[in-house]
This record gives structure tokens, C-alpha cells and sequence, in this order.
């Protein structure tokens, strides 16, 4: 049986730039949509417009996740709202199969002034639920949100967290979707939560087609199939190799210089070797396992007798994955007196996964106050055969012994 | 197990294929039932839990219109000419009967605005919003009615069987009011200049029609009051509920056929409309 749930072909989407026009295009497309003709025109834009989406095509079946990604304003979500039905597109076809489940605007429809309880039910019916069947649901969906006692306080009184608790909660317990879309559902909500969210988004994905839109990248890789990379509305790539897809976003992401401080010092440049060699180029790929050194040129300023710094690498969300502690010879701070410096840091091997990365450079005096913060420099891609888990990927030899003749077990 | 359902989504009009997509439309308004139930619930209960006053915001509006013109008629200030009921009487049931009618003709537009944010990201029949509004029309209307039959009676008025008919009146006051405010919905939801326009217009449409001042005589005003469509709907519905003998039965009826008529088109207009309306309304 060909279980594809979800075609998309040729569809684009435009979309206007000026409120007053948009307005007015607005009209006008009212007007030509109830003379019945076709939405979008001859597919030529109009004044101040733009393709929101530019010609996405893909098909989806059930047990596949495909994620969305690509910067703010790529198209992501558009395209997920035409998916949806909520607008239409104005070229190209969308089919779908079977009952669509959102996981989208999670609490729309509350009113502020009802109870969380009241609002369990409107949320319901919008969601297209009876109330005969939230009735035999209330109390899971009551336990679900750990809200507690908070289910009889209105709304208004509740955090934010706790609205999208309730909201997931209501469409977690009750959707069986075969066709499921999920935006940026997990920004809010502590741990605990997420986790569980992340349990029953799994349970419904292994049971649909799914598509998610999202900015986190660790999310898109372990729960995401396939992943599209959307970039103005045009599809970049797409892959069943989500780390394939991951690593193209990355690449569009710009490391830009960034520096705070007093300005009492300054980094003049910092250059990668490796195996003595310097690399050269807006972002040089090394090899896995290569042994890399950094030449760092920096300017201190007076009047303090020292300043010491330290180097980091930093990974393409800007999170610090090594840092490395510039010392001199006795394992103490490296002193480094006013004046201009060159610094030759050994990494040793480098055993980050495939991705991007940059270096940030801090320098401070002795009582840890920073002269001089610099982040993203000398921006470098690191290539492996593979991606792996893990920021840091370190094979290990194992060796095969032979089993003692009362195996105990680990877990007693 | 059933074949799933396919849901095709293109830039062509549904219009193209008019059968399925009225066929369509009475499904989803069939299917919105209870969900439209359940949005109207929301909204009144809402609507007067916070409010001191709760309920009698119901009626308070149409009470201080009713005082204002009986003042204004005993003071001399306004000489309004001979009804054949007493006058407070005549302006109560005509400013309470017109502001069921407002009440209608803003509710399609106002459901519609204040759902902007679940429209623009959950997929629900959106019929669902006008038949909410309509309940919540009837439920507003109820407690009017029931204060103005309270009042008759304290007044000394007899109805007579005539007044089982007054809920048509009613109703049909309603289903004009919510055929006018479905048609302006669309261009409402785009430019706000729609919302802020009707009321001043409905201001002057009641000063043309028998709300609190009796239809003129003769002269030009009185062709106006005879032409205006509101005209046989207030008449009809306040002499079904005074025990006289309804004058304008015949337009009253050509009227509800007309609404009823334009309700059709507006509803199909409304749901094509919808897609269009939210890609623009959210940014």
C-alpha cells in the first residue's frame, strides 16, 4: 500500500512587503477569488512583493519526519501555514491524507478570564473534539499539564509557561493525527516538561507524517528523518541525511567578529596551522584527527604588569566546547606584560565533530576583569567521513577479554 | 478501515466547482456545532464575569436611549408626532428591537476579529465564528426581550395571542442584521475604516426608521421610512408583541427572503474569503 500522506509540488507563496499594498492586494484577490479565478495571478509579482516560498516540492509518508530549517523569514513557516490549509498557496499543489493534527499556537482560543478547566474544552472543540470525548479525557489531560490546583485559575494568572503547558497538554492527550505539524512548540517550559513533550511528540510521530519546524539543531537531528534547508523562500537542500542538511544550515550562518571589553587589549590576528601549514580562505576545512596549532598575535596596554588570556573554540551556536587556559611553564596564568605578543597555542588533535566552528579569545587581568573578548574569529569547518553524536569524537580501541566464569552483572 | 480523507489545497477557486463547495460548506456548518456552541459559552461567560454589572450590560444601552427620548419628547425639546401606543412604550420596544438588530449586524465581524490569533494558526470550520455569533445574539436578545415583556406587563399592556408570533420577529431581525454584517465582514477584516464607518451609519438608518420616532406621514421622509427594508421589520416584530395587527406583512416577508437569500451568498463569500483575509492579517 502506498502510504504517502503528504505531496507537495511546485508550491510557492508571495507575499508583500508594504502593509498599505498588501491591503490592497488583499482586495484585490477577495475580488478575483469570488469571480472564482485563480489565486496568485500569472505567477508575476507585484509591486513590493516577494516569493515567500519559491517552488518547494516534496512527498512524505507515514513514520517520516522531515525537518524545516533555515533562518527567521526562510519561508518555514509559511509553508507549514499553507500545509495547514490556513492560506492558500499561489502556485503548485499541496495534497494530504488523512486527519491533520497541529502542534501550533499552542493555547489559542483561551480566554484569559476562564478557567484553565473551561478553556480545556473550547481548546477541544477547535481542535475539532467533542465534548463527550474531553469529559472521558479531563483528568489525563489535568495530570499531563502538572498544573494542579492551578486548573481552576483563570488563565490570565497563568506564566507563560504554564499556558503552553495546558495548551500542549489539551492536544497531546486528545489528537491521533496522521499528518502531524509541530512549530517551535518546546521554546517555553522547564526540562522536565520538554522531555515528556518530546516522549509524546515521538509516540505520534512513529504513527504520522511529520513536519517540524525548528532552531534546534540537537532536536532536528535526533528526531527529524529528512531535513529541508529553506533559505528566501527557496529549498537549498533536501536530505535524507539530516546531518547532511544540518551541516548547510550552519554553513549559512556568518561567525561575525564580535568583541567587548575595555579595549585596553586588542587581538591583531589569529591564524590556524595545521601540520605547519596556515590556512587560508573565509572558512577552511581540516580533517578530523589533524593536528592543529594557533598563531595569536594580541596588543596589551598599560598600566597593569600582567594579562593573561585564555582560547576558546566555539561551535556554530556559539556555545564553548574547548577552552584552553593560556599557561606558561609552571601550569600557572602565562604572564603577559604591555606590549605586542605572539603567541603560539599546540591544540593538539582535533577530535571536535564535523561542523563549524570559530575561536574567541579572552584576555583579563588578575582579578578576572576582561580587557578584551573576542568571538568569532578565524571561522574553520571541521570534516569527518560521518557526523556524529557528541561534540567531541574520540574512537577507542577495545580489547576482547575473556569472561570471568561467575559473570556478575552490573546492576546487581 | 475507511479510506482517509484527502484534502487538496491549490490556487484555483473553489468556485470553479460551486456543487462541491457548497456541499462542503453546510458540512463544515454542520460540523461546527459544537464548537460553535462551545466559543459562545466562552464569550458569555467571559463577557460578564468581569463585569460588575454582568447581565444588565445587556440592556443598559437601550434603557438610557429609551430615557433620553422620553425625556426629550416630554421636555418639548423634540416634538415626535402621535403613536398609537404611549410613546415610552413605543421608543422602549423600538430602541430595544433595533439594538438586537445592531447587536447582530456587529457580531460576524466582531467573532471574527477577535479570533484573528486562532485564525491565523489553527484550522477550524470558520463558520463555526458566525453561528457563535448568532448564539450569542440570541442569548443577549433574550435577556432584552425578557425585560421588555416584563416591562409591558408592569405598563399594563396585553399582547394578545399575537405575541406567540414576536420571536419570528425576533429571529428575522437577527437573520437580516447577520446577512448586512457578514457582508461587510471581508472588506472589515482588511481595512478597519468598515467597523468604524458602520456604526455612524446605523445611527443615521435609525433615525429613518420607526425606532423612536413614528413614521412620518407624508413628505419625502415619510417615502424614505416607507422604502428603508428596516422599516417592516421593526413594525412587524413591535406590533406582533403590542397585539396590533401587523401593516407591512407582505415587505416583511419579501424582506426575510431577500435576507435569507443574501445570507447564502455572504456565507460562501465568507468562507472564500477567509484564506485570503488571514494571509494578510498576520504578518
Amino acid at each position: 500500500m502506498n502510504d504517502t500522506l503528504i505531496k507537495v509540488d511546485g508550491v510557492s507563496k508571495k507575499f508583500c512587503r508594504s502593509l498599505k499594498k498588501s491591503l490592497w492586494y488583499g482586495l484585490q484577490d477577495l475580488g478575483n477569488e469570488l469571480r472564482g479565478r485563480r489565486h496568485g495571478g500569472s505567477g508575476q509579482l507585484r509591486a513590493d512583493e516577494f516569493w515567500a516560498v519559491r517552488d518547494a516540492s516534496f512527498e512524505l509518508s507515514r513514520g517520516e519526519c522531515l525537518g524545516l530549517i533555515g533562518h527567521n523569514g526562510a519561508g518555514k513557516t509559511t509553508l507549514l501555514r499553507m500545509l495547514n490549509g490556513l492560506i492558500k498557496p499561489d502556485q503548485g499543489r499541496i495534497e494530504i491524507r488523512g486527519k491533520v493534527g497541529a502542534l501550533i499556537a499552542l493555547g489559542a482560543g483561551f480566554n484569559p478570564i476562564l478557567t484553565g478547566r473551561e478553556n480545556i474544552y473550547t481548546n477541544a472543540s477547535v481542535l475539532g473534539l467533542s465534548k463527550r470525548y474531553v469529559d472521558a479525557k479531563l483528568d489525563e489531560i489535568i495530570d499531563y499539564s502538572e498544573i494542579g490546583d492551578f486548573i481552576y485559575t483563570p488563565v490570565q494568572n497563568y506564566s507563560s509557561g504554564m499556558s503552553v503547558r495546558l495548551g500542549f497538554s489539551v492536544a497531546a492527550v486528545l489528537i491521533e493525527p496522521d499528518v502531524l505539524f509541530l512549530d517551535e512548540v518546546l521554546a517555553v517550559g522547564d526540562i522536565g516538561f520538554v522531555i515528556k513533550c518530546l516522549n509524546t511528540m515521538r509516540r505520534l510521530a512513529a504513527k504520522s507524517a511529520v513536519v517540524f519546524v525548528s532552531h534546534d539543531m540537537p532536536l532536528v537531528s535526533t528526531f527529524c528523518t529528512r531535513v529541508m534547508v529553506m533559505k528566501n523562500g527557496a529549498t537549498l537542500l533536501d536530505s535524507l541525511n539530516p546531518a547532511e542538511g544540518i551541516d548547510r544550515y550552519f554553513s549559512l550562518i556568518k561567525h561575525e567578529q564580535q568583541t567587548s571589553g575595555t579595549g585596553e587589549a586588542r587581538v591583531l590576528g589569529l591564524d590556524l596551522l595545521v601540520d605547519g601549514e596556515r590556512l587560508t580562505g573565509e572558512e577552511p576545512s581540516i580533517q578530523q584527527g589533524s593536528l592543529a596549532t594557533v598563531a595569536l598575535r594580541i596588543q596589551v596596554d598599560g598600566p597593569r604588569a600582567c594579562a593573561h588570556a585564555c582560547l576558546f573554540i566555539d561551535d556554530e551556536a556559539m556555545m564553548q566546547v574547548v577552552c584552553t587556559p593560556i599557561h606558561d611553564a609552571h601550569s600557572e596564568m602565562l604572564c603577559l606584560p604591555p606590549g605586542e605578543h605572539l603567541l603560539e597555542i599546540p591544540l593538539g588533535i582535533i577530535e571536535l565533530n564535523a561542523g563549524k566552528y570559530s575561536f574567541m579569545v579572552a584576555i583579563f587581568d588578575a582579578t578576572s576583569f576582561s580587557l578584551a573578548r573576542v568571538q568569532g574569529l578565524r571561522p574553520f569547518r571541521v570534516f569527518s567521513g560521518r557526523r556524529e553524536w557528541g561534540k567531541i569524537v574520540r574512537p577507542a580501541v577495545a580489547q576482547l577479554r575473556a569472561l570471568p566464569k561467575k559473570a556478575s552483572t552490573l546492576s546487581g | 478501515m475507511n479510506e482517509p480523507a484527502i484534502t487538496v489545497y491549490t490556487p484555483d477557486s473553489p468556485l470553479s466547482n460551486p456543487l462541491i463547495m457548497v456541499r462542503e460548506m453546510f458540512r463544515d456548518l454542520f460540523a461546527s456545532r459544537e464548537l460553535a456552541w462551545r466559543l459562545a459559552v466562552r464569550d458569555i461567560r467571559a463577557q460578564y464575569r468581569q463585569a460588575f454589572l454582568g447581565i444588565l450590560w445587556a440592556f443598559i444601552l437601550p434603557l438610557a436611549n429609551t430615557v433620553t427620548w422620553i425625556f426629550l419628547s416630554r421636555a418639548g425639546i423634540v416634538s415626535v408626532g402621535e403613536t398609537a401606543l404611549p410613546y415610552p412604550v413605543y421608543v422602549f420596544t423600538g430602541t430595544m428591537l433595533w439594538a438586537i438588530l445592531m447587536d447582530a449586524m456587529n457580531a460576524p465581524l466582531q467573532q471574527t476579529n477577535a479570533a484573528r490569533g486562532m485564525l491565523a494558526k489553527l484550522n477550524f470550520p470558520r463558520e463555526a465564528l458566525v453561528v457563535s455569533g448568532i448564539y450569542l445574539t440570541l442569548f443577549n436578545a433574550g435577556i432584552k426581550i425578557a425585560l421588555l415583556i416584563g416591562a409591558l406587563i408592569l405598563l399594563g399592556m396585553n399582547p394578545g395571542w399575537n405575541a406567540l408570533l414576536f420571536p419570528l420577529g425576533i429571529l428575522s431581525l437577527i437573520l437580516v442584521g447577520t446577512a448586512i454584517g457578514l457582508l461587510i465582514t471581508p472588506v472589515g477584516m482588511l481595512y478597519t475604516d468598515v467597523g468604524r464607518a458602520l456604526p455612524l451609519l446605523m445611527q443615521f438608518l435609525m433615525y429613518l426608521s420607526p425606532v423612536v420616532f413614528p413614521t412620518p406621514k407624508e413628505g419625502w421622509a415619510a417615502t424614505l421610512f416607507k422604502i428603508n427594508p428596516l422599516t417592516p421589520l421593526i413594525l412587524t416584530a413591535r406590533d406582533w408583541l403590542t397585539g396590533f395587527p401587523p401593516e407591512f406583512l407582505g415587505y416583511f416577508l419579501a424582506v426575510n427572503a431577500a435576507a435569507l437569500a443574501l445570507l447564502l451568498v455572504v456565507l460562501v463569500a465568507y468562507r472564500l474569503a477567509m484564506p485570503i483575509l488571514i494571509e494578510r492579517m498576520s504578518a
